[in-house]
């Protein structure tokens, strides 16, 4: 339903372009015959219903049409910014989640008390900023003026798996700044509910080990809800990716995107815009998953 | 406004003072609120009045002076083409202050609409309307923004639009939320069986008894939109040059601090941060008074 909506929001936003593609492409002092010809070459001049059933159509098919501005099909395109974008939200994901988890199972077992405020305090600090704007103080801290990372970060050809990464992690950081407090908040909270909850208290008045207790009663309930969380935060990410890879000269599926918009090539932006849908979708969809192997009370079919 | 004319009994008037001036007392209380409003009403007054107490013009160059790192002359140095860093700064609030609050309203008076109406009539309307309303959330901002830049071409208008629609169906949710709630009260039922009709027993009856949890929703959000046209002028969306705005100077400085031009963005950076921060603080400190 979303992916429904989404691409035809899509597709209407590409046709309401000021000005048609042909001139838009061929500029203002072009031919009108010319114009007409290439309307018709790239099919723009058919009824909407039936450009938007072919576009979607092929698109279903793997066909993601014509760049207008680069004159060869969207797909590989797509694909490779699809994957550079995967590698920078991968190295933000499994740098944030650990820690963020950690920080928030730790404010929680220091509830009020300083170490907790630090945390608290800290990461809803930094989770209302904008990327940007912890982007440049960062790239200002370490590129600038300790000089420990790349301001930049498109790493030379045939780099190796470790210098792709050097070049990586200042972009990543925002991205982590940013999901921590998320995801410390919700571990806390839900560690703080865990804690305070009548199977714990049973756990301790049985007489069970602190450690024991934490590991298998409080964590598995109190993370539930962080997962559901940082799943939902893949749409956040991709907002999140296009400020970034802008920022960072990196080409990922937000600076396509970003660069599509500025320059009108409607297929590129759409097969862009669409293929986050469907990567969206796909994260939710694996989420609950997830969820529902993890917490055994809605574990859905006949289990004996 | 018609909601003061309605038939409401005095007794439920003195009932809804007491709560109020108890909200106020605690906000006053609140330090986090305190220090966030504090900070707010800094950058508010610089937006009024900057104008008239900032050492340069922000928009005249001095092409001499070009790249003067930070000087007795030019406390925060000088941007690429000799503009007062310092001044551009302080000046730089007005644009992201008159947008950023538009938005928000705009969310506030969409969205609280959308809430009552779905929360109210439950049924086809509410899952028809949700349903859309789910998609759009689905779809983050700063894409809707794209599209809608690509298709309206840009301007303040269209970012305030466009932030202020895909902020609506937050605060639709919340207040619906709230609604269901309320709508089974018996002051609903009452309304009903006078046969008022439904906007009345909406905009009337229901609307006064939701405005908490619309004002906690309406300050948080005030902190996104801030965010977000932070964003959007930075990607070079909304607001336009020679505007000395916070994001659209760091967008046009950034790619010279490989050279070392820390001045040039630093002190925007640390501009927006702290309006950002202050709101939030503030948002937060409204949220507790109500929660209390």
């Amino acid at each position: 339903m979303t992916l429904f909506l989404l691409s035809v929001m899509v597709f209407l936003g590409g046709q309401v372009l000021p000005g048609n593609v042909g001139r838009a492409i061929l500029g203002p002092f072009a031919d009108q015959r010319a114009v007409d010809a290439l309307n018709h070459t790239l099919g723009v001049d058919r009824p909407l219903l039936t450009q938007y059933w072919s576009w979607i159509s092929n698109f279903v098919q793997g066909d993601m049409g014509t760049s207008y501005i680069f004159r060869s099909p969207v797909a590989p395109f797509v694909i490779d910014a699809l994957g550079n974008s995967m590698k920078l939200a991968a190295v933000a994901f499994v740098l944030v989640v650990p820690i963020g988890i950690l920080g928030g199972v730790i404010a929680a077992l220091n509830l009020n008390r300083p170490l907790d405020r630090i945390i608290s305090l800290g990461g809803l600090s930094v989770t209302v900023l904008p990327e940007f704007v912890t982007g440049i103080i960062l790239i200002l801290i370490f590129g600038v003026w300790l000089r420990w990372l790349p301001i930049s970060a498109a790493w030379p050809k045939d780099a190796g798996f470790l210098t792709q990464l050097y070049y990586l992690i200042l972009p990543a950081l925002p991205l982590f700044l940013v999901l921590f407090g998320y995801i410390a908040r919700m571990a806390r909270s839900g560690m703080i509910e865990a804690l305070d909850s009548d199977y714990t208290r049973t756990a301790v008045l049985k007489g069970l080990p602190w450690r024991t207790v934490i590991w298998r009663h409080v964590l598995r309930n109190a993370l539930l809800p962080t997962i559901t969380v940082i799943a939902t935060q893949t749409g956040y990410l991709i907002g999140g990716l296009v400020v970034i890879e802008t920022l960072f000269r990196y080409q990922g599926i937000g600076s396509l995107i970003f660069t599509a918009a500025r320059g009108k090539d409607f297929p590129m932006l759409e097969s862009g815009i669409l293929t986050i849908g469907i990567v969206y979708a796909v994260a939710t969809l694996v989420a609950d998953f997830l969820y529902s192997v993890l917490n055994p009370r809605i574990r859905l079919g006949s289990d004996q | 406004m018609s909601a003061v004319q309605t038939p409401s009994p005095a007794q439920d008037d003195t009932r809804r003072r007491g709560p109020l001036a108890e909200v106020l007392f605690s906000l006053l209380r609140s330090r986090t609120f305190l220090v966030g409003i504090a900070i707010v009403l800094f950058w508010v007054v610089c937006a009024l009045f900057g104008e008239h107490f900032v050492p340069y013009d922000p928009l005249a160059d001095d092409i001499i002076n070009a790249l003067a790192p930070p000087s007795r002359e030019h406390w925060f140095g000088t941007d690429q083409i000799g503009r007062d860093v310092f001044s551009r700064v302080i000046v730089g609030s007005r644009d992201i202050l008159t947008v950023a609050p538009l938005a928000t309203l705009l969310a506030t008076v969409a969205g609280t609409a959308l809430g009552l109406l779905t929360g109210y009539f439950r049924g086809l309307v509410d899952d028809v309307v949700s349903r859309i309303l789910e998609a759009f959330m689905a779809i983050p901002v700063v894409i809707v923004a794209l599209l809608a830049i690509v298709a309206l071409g840009t301007s303040k208008t269209t970012v305030i639009v466009v932030i202020g629609l895909s902020f609506a169906p937050i605060i639709a949710r919340t207040v619906r939320s709230a609604v269901l709630a309320e709508r089974e009260l018996d002051y609903v039922a009452a309304a009903q069986l006078r046969h008022e009709n439904a906007l009345h027993t909406m905009f009337v009856e229901i609307l006064p008894n939701v405005i908490p949890p619309i004002l906690v929703e309406t300050t948080v959000r005030l902190g996104y939109a801030i965010f977000a046209v932070a964003t959007l002028s930075f990607m070079g969306f909304g607001i336009q040059p020679p505007s000395p705005d916070w994001g659209l100077s760091i967008s046009s400085n950034y790619g010279m601090i490989g050279g070392g031009f820390w001045w040039t963005v630093l002190f925007d950076a640390l501009a927006i941060a702290s309006l950002v921060i202050g709101v939030n603080l503030a948002a937060d400190g409204v949220h507790g008074a109500f929660n209390d």
